[in-house]
């Protein structure tokens, strides 16, 4: 209003409450000058909101100024080098803080009337800003089902079937104590752990200035006096000689489960538990193969992926995906093979949020190649379909120029059949399509030569 | 055996809690009780509603179930062969402190955790029912965090998510080894697995089906773990490689490092000492450079594999790493000015944005609310040259001054 006619920030002067009476000075109305349209960021909108709240007298002529030098482009919003601005986003955040403690320390006390199908609480806070009425929609939200008044010592807010009033204080008695507080003591001054005594970092969040409206807060000088004292008693009590019941307990539950013999279906705790390489310790789970267990056709993928890790289940991410497309271009069921991997565990490197995917090497996959060697020893496959550089090694010796020796089957060093294929996660990191779809074909034909291979 | 009040099983089942340092409250769904029909509201920033004097907040009521165990966890005073005294809340019981407590403001939640009674999934359950009686009964919209029990199955884990807000499952200790040596009924993998579950279920409830409709609930505030600093031997390196790997695997919103204290009836095997809370606040420090900095695990542990306690870890990088200094704060990456000790992410986002507009000036930076106590030696830019860059004792200036150890 007033900056739309043109008022000069230093011709008006703020008052809050009845004291004084006029809002313009005693002189009357205030010079009107070159009308002014305002432009303001949301932002500051927001903040400078937020800033009247504060109980500096001077926050509506700061306010006031302020607008008017954004609005003339005196000053950027945001820039903190201004003393106005910086003055106004520094109280901006008082009342934030305040606003905030009030919504934490307020403490209810229960006032349900004999009768009422409604139940009640009361509460008296003593907030250090005017924020009463920006700080109660909070309490309403929160407290939806139940009738509740908060006291401070100008403002009260009272709640009553949904619907919130502000007035004025005019008893300034606290309601009486509830029977609750006691349990909220006892709470209080059990989870506090003695052996960790920081009072500053207690008071520098929780001042000593909320404390009298607190129902805990008097157990704190006792808790900060016997705190070293049972800290040191804590240390030198001896160790106790267990109870009798305890030893029957671990000795059940520790019972070896007897691993004995390994079968495919005993595979998957086998391999969690192994740590023949160091894979195994950062990995979620081994992974075994999956499919039946009479297959002719086994096929043989690198290591497990970061879906394949948290799943325990071999192919079943994006390469898992890609297989699938191509086995099905090839008419290969993958229920009908045997799935697996030369690598049972997850390779990878931490990226923040994400593992990338790294290559095992020749030490790891030999020493995972006992559980391929077993895979195979179960399965008994005709024919083994090594998809990439790391199976290829762990078949036939060598993982050498794999684009090569692709499409043909090779004898691996004990005698068995190996059809060299491309990995699928490889035709997912081609980034040329054509030659990405290239490669998908070449994967399938690889495939439908080891169906043909059976006749 | 009399039979102990609530008050009393409050106490016992506090106490027991009290080990257990997570106790946020953020994230998660926004709801509310505007509708009259229920109670409380969530969303957002977590409140703390009060301190104890060992500067932990109390957000959420946090307890014990029950602190009866049937495992041995060396670390834990709860384990069964400790002789502390135990006590079980009924979920009557857990539901009347949670909505009384919640209802006169005390707290954000429930924190339930729980000692493993008969079978890990005979105790799952439990805590599920408790969940579950809170929503459905009593309308209960307040944050719900359950502590899950590893090896419990996957349809309780289901269920929990259902009704939780966060679940966590806590790694308890840092190696492989330290958990066979000091809790031999857990197993590393378990956790592990436990964990990817919670992740994929939690991802797949955020997945809308192709007819728009929404996926079930599962955990909105994600999850979380706890692992204890100082019981075992791991050293900061391995503990901050631990930490990547779990931030990198299973999306957790926090890695706790809780300082091993000394607990009463503590097993034979443990250390009694004070608890290492420098050690501690040096390791929440290098999870914050991992997490908003840029930094890498590998970057932040130093050779020796422990953090200096003296200087925080920013700060011992940057006096490593003298020659990427000084850094001109008109022109730096971002990345670059993240590594400026005394810069915070807040700090940098301000320089990117105020210089923009003009170039600033050292004045500048005070009221952007840099440390410049610690930039100084690292910066350049109009209005300030820094020296002492190359000096030998700059550490000095910062470590604090030496001390006479104690005695004690």
């Amino acid at each position: 209003m007033l900056a739309l006619q043109g008022v000069r920030a230093e011709d008006v002067l703020w008052r809050v409450g009845e004291g004084g009476g006029d809002l313009f000075g005693s002189s009357g109305a205030a010079p009107v000058g070159q009308p002014i349209e305002l432009r303001l960021h949301k932002d500051a909108i927001s903040c400078l909101e937020t800033a009247l709240y504060h109980s500096d007298p001077e926050r509506f002529a700061r306010g006031y100024a302020l607008i008017l030098r954004l609005a003339k482009g005196e000053v950027r919003w945001g820039d903190r080098s201004d003393a106005m601005l910086n003055k106004v986003l520094h109280q901006e955040r008082a009342v934030r803080r305040d606003v905030h403690k009030m919504h934490a320390f307020v403490r209810f006390r229960e006032v349900t009337p004999q009768g009422a199908n409604r139940r009640a609480f009361a509460a008296w806070f003593e907030p250090e800003h005017p924020i009463v009425e920006k700080a109660v929609p909070f309490f309403a939200k929160r407290f939806g089902d139940m009738d509740w008044i908060i006291k401070t010592p100008t403002i009260t807010a009272r709640f009553e079937k949904g619907d919130l009033l502000l007035e004025e204080t005019r008893d300034l008695t606290p309601p009486p104590e509830d029977a609750t507080e006691d349990l909220w003591r006892a709470y209080f001054a059990n989870i506090f752990n003695p052996a960790r005594l920081m009072v500053s970092a207690m008071t520098s969040e929780m001042p000593k200035k909320y404390w009298k409206n607190l129902p805990e807060a008097r157990l704190i000088p006792e808790l900060i006096r016997t705190a070293p004292a049972r800290a040191i008693a804590m240390q030198e009590a001896m160790p106790t000689i267990p109870p009798q019941r305890a030893a029957k307990i671990t000795e059940t539950l520790r019972k070896p489960e007897g691993m004995g013999d390994l079968t495919l279906e005993t595979l998957k705790p086998a391999l969690d538990a192994c740590r023949r390489c160091p894979i195994g310790c950062h990995a979620t789970q081994g992974v075994a193969g999956a499919g039946r267990r009479d297959a002719r056709l086994m096929v043989v993928g690198e290591q497990p992926g970061d879906q394949e890790d948290l799943a325990g289940r071999p192919f079943v991410g994006p390469a898992g995906q890609k297989f699938d497309a191509c086995a099905q271009v090839a008419g290969l069921d993958r229920k009908d093979a045997y799935v697996t991997n030369a690598v049972k565990h997850f390779k990878f490197e931490p990226r923040g949020k994400r593992r990338l995917h790294s290559r095992p090497n020749n030490s790891e996959i030999d020493h995972c190649k006992w559980w391929l060697d077993f895979e195979r020893q179960e399965v008994k496959p005709d024919l083994i379909v090594a998809m990439g550089a790391t199976a290829a090694y762990a078949l036939t010796g060598s993982g050498d120029r794999l684009l090569a020796r692709r499409g043909k089957i090779e004898r691996g060093a004990d005698g068995a059949n190996v059809l060299i294929t491309l990995h699928p996660s490889y035709l997912l990191r081609i980034p040329d399509p054509a030659r990405q779809a290239k490669a998908e074909r070449q994967l399938s034909a690889d495939l439908r030569q080891a169906m043909d291979w059976f006749g | 055996m009399a039979r102990k009040s609530l008050l009393e099983k409050l106490e016992i089942l506090a106490d027991a809690a009290k080990y257990d340092a997570s106790c946020a409250s953020s994230g998660g769904q926004k709801r509310n009780s505007k509708d009259g029909r229920g109670l409380g509201s969530s969303g957002g920033a977590g409140i703390c509603h009060a301190y104890a004097p060992d500067g932990r907040c109390i957000s959420l009521l946090k307890i014990l179930m029950t602190n009866f165990c049937i495992y041995d966890c060396a670390y834990c005073v709860n384990r069964v062969s400790s002789r502390v005294e135990r006590a079980r809340f009924t979920v009557e019981e857990v539901v009347h402190l949670t909505i009384e407590f919640y209802r006169r403001n005390y707290i954000e939640g429930l924190f339930l955790s729980s000692g493993i009674i008969k079978s890990p999934d005979d105790t799952m359950a439990d805590m599920v029912r408790i969940a579950r009686t809170l929503r459905e009964q009593e309308n209960f919209r307040g944050y719900i965090h359950l502590k899950t029990i590893p090896d419990a199955s996957p349809d309780l884990i289901d269920e929990a998510g259902r009704w939780a807000d966060r679940l966590s499952i806590n790694v308890e200790l840092p190696t492989e080894k330290g958990l066979t040596d000091y809790a031999p009924e857990k197993s590393a993998s378990e956790i592990k697995q436990a964990m990817a579950f919670v992740k994929t279920q939690g991802e797949a409830a955020k997945e809308k089906t192709f007819r728009g409709r929404k996926a079930k609930r599962f955990a909105p505030a994600g999850q979380s773990t706890q692992m204890i600093v100082g019981a075992d031997g791991a050293n900061d390196a391995s503990i901050l490689t631990n930490a990547s790997t779990l931030y990198s695997g299973y999306g957790l919103r926090r890695v706790y490092y809780s300082a091993f204290s000394p607990i009463p009836d503590a097993a034979k095997m443990l250390p009694l000492i004070r608890p290492p809370l420098q050690r501690e606040h040096r390791l929440y420090q290098a999870d914050w450079l991992m997490r908003f900095y840029g930094f890498d695990a590998k970057e932040i542990a130093p050779k020796t594999g422990m953090l200096d306690l003296e200087v925080d870890p920013k700060l011992a990088w940057a006096l490593g790493h003298r020659e990427q200094f000084p850094v001109d704060v008109n022109r730096a990456t971002k990345e670059m000015l993240l590594r400026v000790p005394g810069f915070g992410t807040r700090s940098v986002q301000r320089i990117i944005a105020a210089r923009k507009h003009r170039t600033l000036r050292y004045e500048d930076l005070l009221a952007i609310g840099c440390v410049l106590k610690h930039a100084q030696p690292f910066i350049t830019l109009p209005g300030w040259t820094p020296r002492m860059l190359d000096a030998e004792n700059l550490r000095a200036k910062f470590a604090p001054a030496p001390e006479q150890l104690s005695l004690f």
